[in-house]
């Protein structure tokens, strides 16, 4: 087959980066304890957020603003019943996707269909774009660019400073940080806020950078597989950009195979990528040894945060 | 010892809902001295130390420090401040390193390789050996507390706030634990030392702040005071003694041969060719610092892990295949190590968790709970070991650690088991409960029942067991009759100084 390679390079990348981001800023969350599962609705609040702002005339970075903005703001809405009122953090997560998803098609009826007037187009690094096969990485949108340099933040930031090591301590045990006289509440709620903006940053990548279009739940579920891939890397930055390729691999290849014309249908392979999630979950949680060296001790525990 | 006034508390007070546990407490530390608060389980020591570490807000009282009156809100105030303090559960960080733990507990963003040199710094200083680099879980109890030491001492303290440290040392850790800190409060450095172990409090201790009941009792000079002097002012009465009975030792009731089973866990250690025996009518006690092997020898035992059929051995019968609830059938009964989550379910009431293991003795009719028998079940072990408890429909978290743990023992004992195995037994529990158990154990062993216990407390093996054994990194050290042993080849043992016997033989 004299297909070239490339342009599937091309579309694995575009279909990663969202949840690279998405994936980075639940990490954070999750290494400081709080298992978030809204991550899907903060996606769509922040998806919803940018395309308005756009629609109604403000620039992109207004438009970043507001998407960062919503995302924070659902994220918020969950420190505060899981942080500060101890709420069961699952149900919580799980009723902050549904949230996200009522508000978002509520609020979003009345742009279904519309083309976004301004979105983020791709940036061309000279010469390196041109490269065989790794050349698309180097045409990315301003978004993209951005995605990898949180994602080597976010790695410094655990692995190096000592804002990092608190954060994973809290993760750790929260009881024994505060005994220690690290200010609890606080590194989560940020942790907690930080997810949030990442995932209204993923939501506006969708709505201003992919589709640049409005329609309904345009995540289409891509919240829940960020989740996973948090999983899959173990709780460690750097395997969350190997599995975000991998499954934006799995999406291109059900893409690809749908325009060279194989005989499968399309529903089955457009399911492909939650097929993998399933598969990747299920054989990572076999090995019960390396889940319980990384992931955080505290993980989805209550801490109730006083005397 | 100087007379220099460090701290002074006057009247402090706090109450948690329902519970006075501080009520108008004095203390008064001076430079350079170790000060003993001796106080049994729940009697507000550690309320107290949490108060001067600022961990808990007194909701009356005064606190002066080096003169002036002063608040402490906050553990950082408190190390601004020159407090510092050991915990009992060490408040370290498993997944990470020493360096990354001090670094922590410091804040300031001194870089880790620094931090790595004063912490080595310090620890040749103080004969405190620890290896910055290494993750905390791949430590030892006693290296864990150097850590904490260290910790505190590159804090450079004025006072030192040591809470129970010894409970999980060997002896010989022990006195290295004294070396040091005599020589930090020959440096000048005051030193509150918390615990309930008399002995050591008269070998180490220049005063003794007495409490009991959230009050002070009285101050008094440990070296010149006799151990069960000490033990009247803890306690308030006579000190309650265990009365051995003769030993009756019959056919071999349990036996565990050649049990080879895997860590629980990345933390845990894998348990190596373990083999022992348990007659009837004897108290065999395994003794050792938890996280040696501890946690799977009682999952093994109680059927938690898969295993061959021969390995363990309940008199004739094998029962390594079998889960817990048949191996509760065929006459085990279990007093395991957690109170709370394991051997009674926190949210239920007494009856309830009497049904939980005791439903063979009739509390079952036709498959279905008759609840006032298990009503009348609970009463009798409330009555039998003197449970103070609001009634068996007490949820099981509303009682003190030692009442729960005599409604436990209670509840296991009256179900005529052949074996019984009791973990950490008397861990926090207050001295009368435990006195009490105690003789409960010895009683059932002459009654011709097989016990194992194993326990973290040397004093409670040499009390109560006919033989001794340690379990060290996994390995069972030879046995030893109680009577041919001390508590220094014990604590060798427990360090790990034995060779592994060839031959498990027992007499």
């Amino acid at each position: 087959m004299s297909v070239s390679i490339t342009p599937l390079v091309a579309s694995a990348v575009a279909a990663a980066l969202p949840l690279l981001i998405a994936a980075l800023g639940e990490l954070v969350t999750e290494r400081a304890g709080l298992l978030n599962l809204g991550v899907e609705g903060m996606m769509l609040l922040g998806a919803l957020a940018s395309f308005v702002a756009v629609t109604h005339g403000a620039g992109l970075p207004l438009a970043v603003a507001c998407g960062l903005l919503a995302g924070m703001a659902g994220a918020l809405v969950f420190g505060l019943l899981t942080i500060s009122l101890q709420a069961s953090q699952v149900a919580t997560g799980l009723s902050l996707t549904i949230l996200g998803t009522g508000i978002s098609s509520f609020l979003g009826r009345g742009y279904v269909g519309y083309r976004a007037p301004a979105s983020f187009e791709p940036i061309a690094v000279p010469w390196l774009s041109d490269l065989p096969i790794i050349g698309p990485l180097f045409e990315l949108n301003i978004l993209g660019y951005a995605a990898v340099v949180i994602m080597i933040a976010v790695g410094w930031l655990l692995a190096r400073t000592r804002a990092g090591l608190a954060l994973r301590s809290v993760g750790e045990s929260p009881v024994v940080a505060r005994a220690l006289g690290l200010k609890v509440t606080r590194i989560r709620y940020a942790a907690v806020l930080f997810g949030g903006a990442m995932a209204g940053l993923a939501g506006t990548y969708y709505a201003l950078a992919q589709l640049k279009m409005w329609q309904e739940g345009l995540t289409s579920g891509n919240g829940w597989i960020a989740l996973a891939l948090v999983v899959f890397a173990t709780w460690r930055p750097g395997r969350v950009a190997i599995g975000a390729l991998l499954f934006g691999g799995v999406t291109a290849l059900g893409l690809w195979l749908q325009t060279v014309g194989v005989g499968v249908s399309t529903f089955a392979l457009a399911s492909l990528p939650y097929l993998a999630t399933v598969v990747v979950l299920v054989s990572i949680s076999a090995d019960q040894q390396a889940l319980r060296r990384f992931a955080p001790a505290a993980l989805g525990k209550p801490f109730f945060d006083g005397d | 010892m100087s007379d220099i006034q460090l701290l002074r508390l006057t009247g402090i007070t706090k109450t948690y809902a329902t519970v006075q546990a501080l009520a108008g407490v004095d203390l008064d530390v001076r430079a350079g001295e170790i000060h003993a608060v001796l106080g049994e389980n729940g009697a507000g020591k550690s309320t107290l130390m949490k108060a001067i570490f600022g961990a808990v807000q007194p909701d009356a009282g005064r606190i002066e420090w080096q003169g002036e009156s002063v608040t402490i809100d906050s553990p950082i105030a408190a190390r601004s401040r020159g407090i510092a303090m050991v915990f009992q559960h060490f408040a370290l960080f498993e997944s990470m390193t020493v360096v990354e733990n001090v670094a922590l507990a410091l804040g300031g963003n001194t870089p880790l390789r620094v931090l790595a040199n004063q912490v080595a710094e310090v620890s040749t200083r103080y004969g405190l050996p620890v290896n910055p680099w290494q993750p905390v879980h791949r430590l030892s109890v006693g290296e864990r507390q150097r850590v904490e030491i260290v910790r505190c001492l590159l804090q450079s303290p004025r006072l030192l706030i040591m809470d129970e440290p010894t409970s999980v040392l060997t002896p010989q850790a022990i006195d290295q634990l004294f070396v040091t800190l005599r020589r930090l409060a020959a440096e000048g450095t005051a030193i509150l030392y918390v615990s309930h172990k008399l002995d050591e409090i008269r070998r180490l201790c220049d005063r003794a702040t007495i409490i009991r009941g959230g009050r002070v009792v009285s101050t008094v000079d440990p070296r010149v005071q006799t151990e069960s002097g000490l033990a009247e002012l803890m306690i308030g009465r006579s000190f309650p003694q265990t009365e051995r009975r003769a030993k009756s030792e019959g056919a071999v009731a349990l036996e565990v041969a050649g049990l080879d089973v895997p860590a629980d866990g990345p933390f845990g250690t894998a348990l190596r060719s373990i083999s022992f025996r348990v007659h009837a009518g004897e108290v065999l006690g395994i003794a050792g610092i938890s996280g040696n092997g501890q946690t799977e020898l009682l999952a093994a035992l109680l059927g938690a892990v898969p295993l061959s059929a021969q390995a363990i051995m309940l008199g004739d019968l094998p029962v390594g295949r079998l889960g817990a609830a048949e191996r509760r059938a065929r006459g085990l009964a279990f007093v395991p190590e957690e109170r709370l989550g394991v051997g009674a379910v926190p949210e239920m009431s007494l009856a309830q968790n009497a049904l939980l293991t005791a439903y063979g003795e009739g509390l079952v009719a036709h498959g279905f709970v008759v609840p006032e028998r298990s009503r009348a079940y609970a009463a009798k072990c409330i009555d039998d070991y003197g449970v103070r408890a609001a009634g068996v429909e007490a949820p099981a978290a509303s009682l003190s650690g030692g009442n729960l743990q005599k409604f436990i023992v209670g509840r296991e004992i009256a179900q005529s088991p052949r074996v019984l195995i009791l973990a950490q037994p008397t861990w926090g529990v207050d001295v009368a409960a435990t006195a009490l158990i105690r003789q409960r154990v010895i009683d059932l062993a002459a009654a011709g029942v097989a016990v194992l216990v194993i326990s973290e407390d040397l004093t409670e093996i040499l009390e109560i067991c006919d033989r001794v054994a340690v379990l060290a990194a996994g390995r069972l050290s030879p046995e030893r009759d109680v009577h041919a042993t001390n508590a220094a080849e014990i604590g060798r043992w427990m360090a790990g100084g034995f060779s592994q016997p060839e031959l498990q033989v027992s007499a």
